[in-house]
């Protein structure tokens, strides 16, 4: 199955908004119906109230009986309701009606306000009482005054309409400022990708735009890639003007002593020639091994994932690998290794590889007994390689950073190189490599850091 | 089943109190597909020209004319709403404040047209009750028998001409029977709402023995033949057609203010009205209509609202509500008896 694009930003940021607008507008559309069906209710209940409380006035006693005179303003008022019945009546307080309206529901007991039907229309209605102690009249005058809920209706759909327009404008707009903010934002990745597209394929120097901070740590991050990228590159090159430059003295030396024996006639000096040759091109088969393996650890060390490692099994990987019974059959190489292991981040490949390369050198140059260890010191953590001779001559030490090592290469001696690679695969993971001499003899470290979060 | 139900509703409605229409014409072809029942206080040789002419608009109908007088036509529209039955499609009464009662009491069917969303607010409630015409309450008086100089204009003239204890007007100035008149008694209502003039005024006819009698064509003849001297808040209408055949009929509108009237229509329902009673009702609102009916007098002139008159429309809403209380009702005759003594048996 094909994996399907993902959203774009502004489309997922349209859809929550939208969703929330939605949600919200629900909510708000119910409470904005709720609060105008109270605010319409309120409004025309006073209108009730006032209609009732002028009609109550207007009752009063003469002759011994109650008599209204039911007052326009009551009326006037009500009518603020444009197109609203009004229901209305006065009881005696014998219960009987005096004016208004014979027949209308009765009001439930306890309640001033409520709702009941007028003439099969849903209306509002108010009971107020005034008491009256007279001495003819005594007792209660009920005064109740109803309206239909036209006017209510019309009030509560007005306020709830005019909420929803305003959320819905109110929501258009942000949905646009969404996708105005979405974009502007993303402007700076726009900016950069543009900026990447423009650059020359060579050029690999880290980039210098304003970001904002949240887009800082791409930033960061292809300038840290680029760096790498530019690393790699250089060793690369180097690896190539290395590879030609040590080979070059070597072959020529070969093809002149080739030259040589081709017109030689003397078969003995012929085959002296042909001898030095033979040496020559396994001096050089040896050089190419090396820088192979250079080229290998190098790239490694740029490239490889790290994980932990016990610095024991790559010692007694290389003792158990036997080498050693090939370039100096006979040597005997102990292993000195401890109960604890010894844990360092590396790639094992490279580690494996510089090793092999100290032993090998230990075995090419030193006297035996050879022994390969392992070892914790200070915070270091030591894979060692140790002889019994007096190390390389005074020079060596100090030239191995180079890698241009002429002479060794050109005299068929490749120590320089092995070194080297072993210094390079030091350095990539953080540590160096230490040539000293110890008791009994010289020792070769590779001195590696421990891994984060361990003590020393 | 239904048809018990129906006989009962038929023996209900004849149990209603029995009152004669005052006069039936019927207008239109006898065949016509559809026959509209009008009811109106208006007289059908007044209004009978404007049926005429929505007819002559609609062929397929025909119109059965009832003209009734303001109390009966209130009672009998009640009536007929409470059996729940349409005794007419279009009613149209000169006693609004009956007619607002009816759509209060939910007796009345909705219409709306752009005919009734031109009227203005004071001029419909409900898009129930409709004011289809325009016509001032006025003084009358006799040319002949009233001199120039005392012709009252206002209110006040009529208190200064009763005022004398000798005074020849005494017994010869008319208005409504209220009690008679549904028109009067609006009339007198809205008075009473207008002004404190119209308490003097009951003192006035009460002292002098004015003549309270029914209907305007009564009260206008009586003053055409000299019998009274002058009439007061005579409609005008009626008074204008008069004057127009009778020059001793002179016609005042009062000046300190004029009632305006505008006749209510309605559609008694609440069952929805038949369309066409709708059409004969927005017939009356437009141009043609209210041409029809200025003709008859029906609309007041619009030149005449100069301003030199304030005028004061009885506009159709619940608040004449008011005037159909039974206490405020009971009261306000009380007083009008006891101006004008017990009505003549």
């Amino acid at each position: 199955m094909a994996e399907r694009a993902p959203l774009s930003l502004t489309a997922r940021l349209a859809f929550g908004i939208t969703g929330l607008l939605i949600v919200g507008g629900l909510v708000l559309a119910l409470a904005a119906f709720g609060y105008g069906r109270a605010a319409a209710r309120e409004t025309y209940d006073r209108l009730l109230v006032g209609a009732a409380s002028d009609i109550a006035a207007s009752v009063g006693v003469e002759n011994g009986r109650v008599v209204v005179d039911i007052p326009v303003s009551a009326f006037e008022l009500l009518a603020l309701a444009p197109d609203d019945r009004i229901a209305y009546q006065v009881r005696g307080v014998d219960g009987e009606v005096l004016t208004g309206h014979a027949e209308l529901p009765a009001p439930p007991e306890g309640a001033d306000f409520y709702d009941a039907d007028f003439r099969g229309e849903p209306a509002r209605f108010l009971r107020v009482t005034r008491r009256f102690a007279e001495r003819s009249v005594s007792g209660n005058v009920e005064v109740i005054v109803g309206q239909t809920l036209q006017a209510r209706r019309d009030l509560a759909f007005d306020i709830t309409s005019k909420a929803l327009y305003g959320l819905a404008v109110g929501g258009f707009a942000m949905l646009a400022l969404a996708v105005f903010v979405v974009r502007s934002a993303l402007r700076p990745l726009d900016r950069l990708a543009r900026r990447i597209a423009a650059r020359d394929p060579q050029d690999l120097t880290p980039l210098e735009t304003a970001a904002p901070r949240e887009v800082a740590p791409l930033v960061g991050s292809v300038n840290t890639f680029m760096a790498r990228l530019e690393r790699q590159f250089d060793t690369t090159r180097n690896l190539i003007s290395d590879s030609a430059h040590q080979l070059r003295t070597p072959v020529a030396a070969l093809r002149a002593q080739a030259d040589l024996a081709l017109t030689e006639t003397d078969p003995a000096r012929r085959d002296g020639l042909v001898e030095r040759i033979h040496r020559r091109s396994v001096s050089l088969g040896r050089l190419l091994d090396q820088m192979l393996s250079h080229a290998l650890v190098v790239h490694r060390t740029g490239s490889a994932r790290r994980e932990a490692l016990d610095l024991r099994d790559i010692a007694l990987d290389i003792v158990e690998a036997g080498d050693h019974l090939v370039i100096a059959p006979g040597t005997e190489v102990r292993l000195e290794i401890g109960e604890d292991p010894v844990t360092v981040m590396a790639d094992a490949l490279s580690l494996r590889e510089a090793a092999k390369n100290l032993l090998s050198n230990a075995l090419s140059h030193g006297h035996p007994p050879i022994a390969v260890g392992t070892g914790i010191e200070g915070g270091e953590r030591l894979l060692w390689v140790r002889d019994a001779g007096d190390g390389p001559p005074e020079g060596v030490a100090d030239a191995i950073g180079d890698r241009f090592l002429r002479s060794a290469a050109s005299s068929g001696q490749t120590s320089g190189l092995g070194l080297s690679i072993s210094k390079s695969v030091a350095e990539a993971y953080g540590g160096r490599l230490r040539l000293e001499h110890a008791a009994g003899g010289f020792r070769a470290v590779l001195a590696l850091p421990a891994p984060e979060g361990t003590g020393p | 089943m239904i048809r018990a139900a129906l006989l009962a509703i038929a023996a209900a409605v004849h149990a209603a109190p029995t009152v004669a229409q005052e006069a039936v014409a019927t207008f239109g072809p006898g065949d016509a597909g559809t026959s509209l029942v009008l009811r109106t206080t208006t007289d059908i040789d007044v209004f009978g020209p404007t049926v005429a002419a929505f007819l002559a608009t609609r062929p397929d109908l025909s119109v059965r004319f009832e003209q009734w007088g303001s109390n009966d036509l209130h009672a009998l529209t009640a009536a007929d709403c409470a059996a729940g039955q349409r005794g007419a499609d279009i009613v149209i009464s000169s006693g609004v404040h009956q007619m607002v009662d009816l759509v209060n009491e939910r007796c009345a069917a909705d219409w709306r047209s752009a005919a009734t969303a031109a009227l203005p607010p004071d001029l419909r409630w409900r898009d129930e009750i409709w004011g289809i015409s325009r016509e001032p309450a006025v003084i009358v008086y006799n040319r002949r028998l009233v001199p120039a100089d005392e012709v009252p204009r206002t209110r006040f003239d009529i208190l200064d001409l009763l005022r004398p204890a000798t005074s020849v007007y005494a017994g010869r100035v008319a208005t409504y029977d209220i009690e008679a008149s549904g028109l009067g008694f609006l009339f007198a209502y809205a008075d009473s709402q207008e002004a404190s003039t119209f308490g003097a005024l009951m003192e006035a006819f009460a002292r002098s023995g004015a003549v309270a009698t029914c209907c305007s064509a009564e009260i206008i003849r009586g003053v055409a033949e000299g019998d009274y001297l002058i009439a007061y808040n005579v409609l005008g209408s009626y008074a204008a057609l008069e004057a127009a055949e009778n020059p001793d009929l002179g016609i005042v509108l009062p000046g300190d203010y004029t009632l305006v009237l505008s006749r209510a229509a309605i559609l008694p329902g609440p069952e929805p009205a038949r369309d066409a009673a709708g059409a004969f009702l927005d017939f009356l609102l437009s141009p043609e209509g209210q041409r029809e009916m200025a003709l008859m007098q029906l609309r007041m002139d619009e030149e005449e609202e100069d301003g030199t008159v304030p005028f004061r429309s009885i506009p159709l809403s619940p608040v004449l509500l008011v005037a159909m209380d039974r206490a405020h009702e009971s009261r306000f005759i009380a007083r009008w008896r006891a101006a004008f003594g017990a009505p003549e048996p």
